[in-house]
């Protein structure tokens, strides 16, 4: 078939965790697939490709955006940062650190999603009431049901003065 | 990764041919053979299975090796904590192989809750006897009698004597090829005595996963690697008529397999593997399937015969036909539950590989060792030659137990000659992985003068036995299950049977009580036959200040309700209350629930802990919305946009009260705690506006019916 035929792909510079990397351009890839299956980076997860659950969250330019739920072409010349992006070095994100201390996961799977979309809460709001985290968290799902340990962990990191983590670069 | 020469399983060798040193270096190994399952729960009456190894090395650690794997719910820090304990050692050189069929112990399976009852104590009774050789060890190399030796942190030293020299375990089986059985009368320590087990723990992979370094199966791949895709049926049950695969096949990369309905793609990229399932031509011949509407009536019609994943439950005692024609007051009601999802947030994934003719499975599998039989079955080939893999799993929930994808990529491996990768989209989770049965149970009862309970009748269908039985005195009994010919894939789930079973009993209880007009705590206390049970209903009651309900207080529902439940199940004791506010539009609030969960002697509070809380969550989904609907064998809502899951607006504020009991053995945590959830709630409703609601989920649009 023709649109089998082997053809040059077309490629592009993503930033990635601050690191700028040569990837194919297929108009078809969504980020999240671009990430695990072309980089590696399988922190990130596929949780149901509809953009309901949260756990394919990172951040863009600093905004948690769901990449299941964006054209790989969207993502280009931004900054893109991944879970495994987000610490320093071996010193642990404020919310990284939150999380490991309060134990607020149970199979871990929703994990990455959620310490992304609360680093990016505190970026915006450093002291965010309950009801403003659960607000922010909706997106996000874990069906070890482990809402409560996580919400202690968002209220640690803030704390902790997540704030100062933020994004990445 | 690679095995060279000709590999046997450890399980299929007798304990002392096994090649231990050659594997994991001079030492010491104890072993504990596969031990026969208790008298009651899964298993009873089965062959025996689990049992433990622990292999002490010349490094000085300890390489403890169970069949249970870990899904998700903490389990592998728990067992890892019983052998810490038992062989004094710090817990992080205590290093733990789960489920791993080339090495560990043959296990029926993780699931009933079998982990801590089980494989803790099988760990701990293997970690015992290690212990007692190395004060052998240790005695002889210091010189003293064996009473005289302590050991302490990883080191043997002269009782009391905190100066050197102390000698390391490693040093104690430095040149050791020693293989020893557990001695039959081994008695571990009481928990009571326990330090580092029952105390907090962190877990040893933690810190991977808020890293995002934790490598799950649907995380890892191998070179050359394709992706599969199964072409499912349209409908549930529907049969392959005729398949073309030429198109698909002529696709670049593309492999195709075709065995009986099977029908299985392969490509190097997803899209490829997509793009192939649609050019395969499969023409399919639906078969008839019961729509949502007349499920409980097809239910009633379809029983089956035989053995089914539960077991039948047949308890009679006394006579209930004429308890009832003499009671003053009895009471007929029906209860039902809906097929609802496992939903794990890692959908199923499987890795398989072919090398020199050996098959590696890398799954997330509540059931390696039987995937491994029924891989073998299916294809043809020695057990010996299908190796499983457990990696970490996202949760499985009792969702996890089927071998069939991993056939199919082992399948797909074999005819493209590379590796193949499959794991399940959402929908495909939704539509093609099994579901909780939807249960129908009619319950009647009856009362003397003085208000107790004198019948009990207990009619389940399609729920499964667990928890049917009453925890109360009741002189005439009668309960029975019935398992049905589902119309749709039905299996395990996180406490299947005893939330459906649960939910019937402790709703009706609550209307017989409330037709007696007594206190819905006091009445359940009158009657229930279980001390540790009662203790913790009494416990909760305490903490919510409960105050007794009379008649005239039940007269005038305002809106505002209380509700409490109680459950005994896989040794596990639970109370749970709950106050909900029934307010404009009928909409329904849970206002707080408290849940009080005993089961013995606490190994690990923390992840206990996190259990209970996370089981309560679960539980409030299938409590109150969760419903899978369909119609002609299609799901029809398989998505999460579709299908209503707890999230972070759901969960009211929820407190757990662990009631630790070191003189009893420890039982299981992730699933009793769920079960009198759904039962407080309706009971709360009830108690807030007079409307007794008898199906779950309880509010399917947020509102009471």
């Amino acid at each position: 078939m023709r649109s089998n035929a082997p053809r040059p792909r077309a490629h592009g510079r993503l930033n990635v965790n601050g690191i700028d990397l040569e990837v194919p351009l297929d108009p078809d890839r969504n980020l999240l697939y671009v990430l695990r299956e072309e980089l590696g980076l399988t922190g990130t997860k596929y949780g149901c490709g509809e953009g309901e659950c949260g756990a394919c969250k990172v951040l863009i330019d600093g905004v948690a955006v769901r990449a299941c739920q964006t054209p790989i072409g969207e993502a280009m010349g931004r900054a893109v940062t991944t879970i495994e992006g987000l610490a320093s070095g071996d010193r642990l994100h404020p919310v990284q650190q939150a999380f490991l201390d309060v134990g607020a996961f149970q199979c871990g799977f929703c994990t990455p999603g959620m310490i992304i979309a609360t680093a990016a809460l505190l970026t915006r709001t450093p002291h965010p009431s309950d009801a403003e985290v659960r607000a922010a968290l909706d997106g996000n799902l874990c069906r070890c049901g482990g809402y409560l340990r996580i919400l202690e962990a968002v209220q640690r990191a803030a704390r902790s003065g997540a704030e100062k983590g933020g994004t990445s670069r | 990764m690679s095995v060279s020469s000709p590999f046997i399983p450890f399980d299929l060798l007798a304990p002392k041919e096994r090649p231990y040193f050659d594997r994991y270096g001079n030492g010491l190994v104890v072993v504990l053979p596969p031990q026969r399952p208790g008298p009651s729960g899964w298993g009873a009456g089965g062959p025996p299975h689990g049992g433990a190894w622990i292999h002490v090395g010349e490094d000085g650690k300890a390489r403890a090796f169970s069949g249970k794997v870990e899904v998700g719910q903490g389990t592998r820090t728990a067992l890892a904590l019983m052998v810490a304990e038992e062989l004094r050692l710090p817990l992080s050189d205590v290093e733990l192989t789960m489920g791993d069929t080339d090495v560990c112990p043959w296990d029926m399976g993780t699931f009933g809750s079998r982990s801590m009852p089980d494989a803790a104590q099988h760990l701990r009774t293997t970690g015992t006897a290690a212990r007692q050789i190395l004060i052998e060890l240790g005695a002889g190399r210091l010189g003293v009698p064996t009473d005289r030796v302590e050991l302490v942190d990883g080191r043997a030293r002269v009782r009391g004597d905190e100066s050197p020299p102390a000698v390391g375990y490693g040093e104690l089986v430095r040149g050791l090829r020693r293989v020893e059985m557990v001695p039959p009368d081994t008695r571990p320590d009481p928990a009571a005595k326990w330090t580092r087990a029952g105390h907090p723990a962190l877990d040893s992979g933690a810190r991977d996963v808020v890293t995002g370094r934790r490598r799950y199966t649907s995380d890892l791949h191998l070179p050359g690697m394709l992706y599969g895709k199964i072409v499912f049926p349209p409908t549930y049950g529907a049969k392959l008529l005729r398949v073309d695969l030429s198109a698909a096949q002529a696709l670049e990369g593309v492999v195709a397999v075709h065995e009986g309905d099977l029908v299985a793609v392969a490509a190097p990229t997803l899209h490829g593997a997509l793009a192939a399932v649609r050019a395969v031509r499969a023409e399919w011949e639906a078969t008839p399937q019961p729509s949502e509407s007349e499920i409980v009536e097809y239910l009633r019609r379809h029983p089956a015969e035989g053995e089914d994943f539960w077991d039948v439950v047949h308890h009679e005692a006394g006579d209930v036909d004429a308890a009832v024609a003499a009671a003053p007051t009895s009471l007929k009601e029906t209860y039902t539950t809906a097929y609802i999802i496992h939903g794990p947030m890692e959908t199923h994934a499987v890795l398989a590989a072919w090398e020199a003719g050996r098959l590696t499975v890398w799954m997330g599998t509540q059931t390696p060792f039987r995937a491994r039989d029924a891989i073998s079955d299916t294809l043809e080939i020695a057990p010996a030659s299908v190796h499983i893999v457990v990696p970490p799993t996202g949760s499985g929930f009792g969702g996890k137990h089927a071998a069939e994808l991993a056939v199919v990529a082992a399948r797909l491996a074999k005819a493209a000659g590379h590796p193949v990768r499959i794991a399940f989209s959402r929908e495909e989770e939704f539509t093609q992985a099994y579901f909780r049965p939807l249960a129908v149970i009619d319950v009647r009862s009856a009362v003397e003068r003085d208000g107790s309970l004198s019948a009990w009748e207990f009619q389940v269908l399609n729920a499964g036995s667990a928890a049917a039985r009453a925890p109360y005195r009741v002189p005439n009994q009668k309960i029975d299950n019935q398992p049905t010919e589902s119309p749709l894939a039905q299996g395990s789930y996180r406490a299947l049977a005893a939330t459906a079973n649960n939910f019937a009993r402790e709703s009706h209880l609550d209307e017989i009580a409330a037709r007696v007009g007594a206190d819905p705590v006091e009445y359940r206390l009158r009657h229930l036959a279980d001390d540790r049970l009662a203790d913790v209903l009494r416990a909760v009651a305490a903490r919510a200040c409960w105050t007794p309900r009379s008649a005239a207080d039940r007269a005038h529902p305002d809106g505002h309700g209380r509700g409490i439940a109680v459950g005994l199940e896989k040794g596990g004791r639970v109370a749970t209350y709950a106050e909900v506010a029934v307010g404009e539009g009928r909409h329904l609030e849970i206002l707080s629930l408290i849940t009080g969960y005993e089961c013995g002697a606490i190994v690990h509070p923390s992840n206990l802990r996190s259990q209970v809380e996370g089981a309560t969550v679960m539980a409030l989904g299938g409590a109150l919305f969760e419903a899978v609907h369909f119609e002609g064998g299609r799901v029809l809502n398989p998505r999460f946009s579709q299908y209503r899951v707890p999230r972070f607006r759901d969960i009211p504020p929820i407190e757990v009260m662990l009631l630790d009991r070191p003189d009893l053995p420890s039982q299981g945590g992730g699933e009793t705690p769920l079960i009198a959830v759904a039962p407080a709630i309706a009971n709360a409703v009830y108690d807030a506006t007079g409307r007794r609601l008898r199906s779950l989920p309880l509010t399917p649009d947020g509102v009471v019916p």
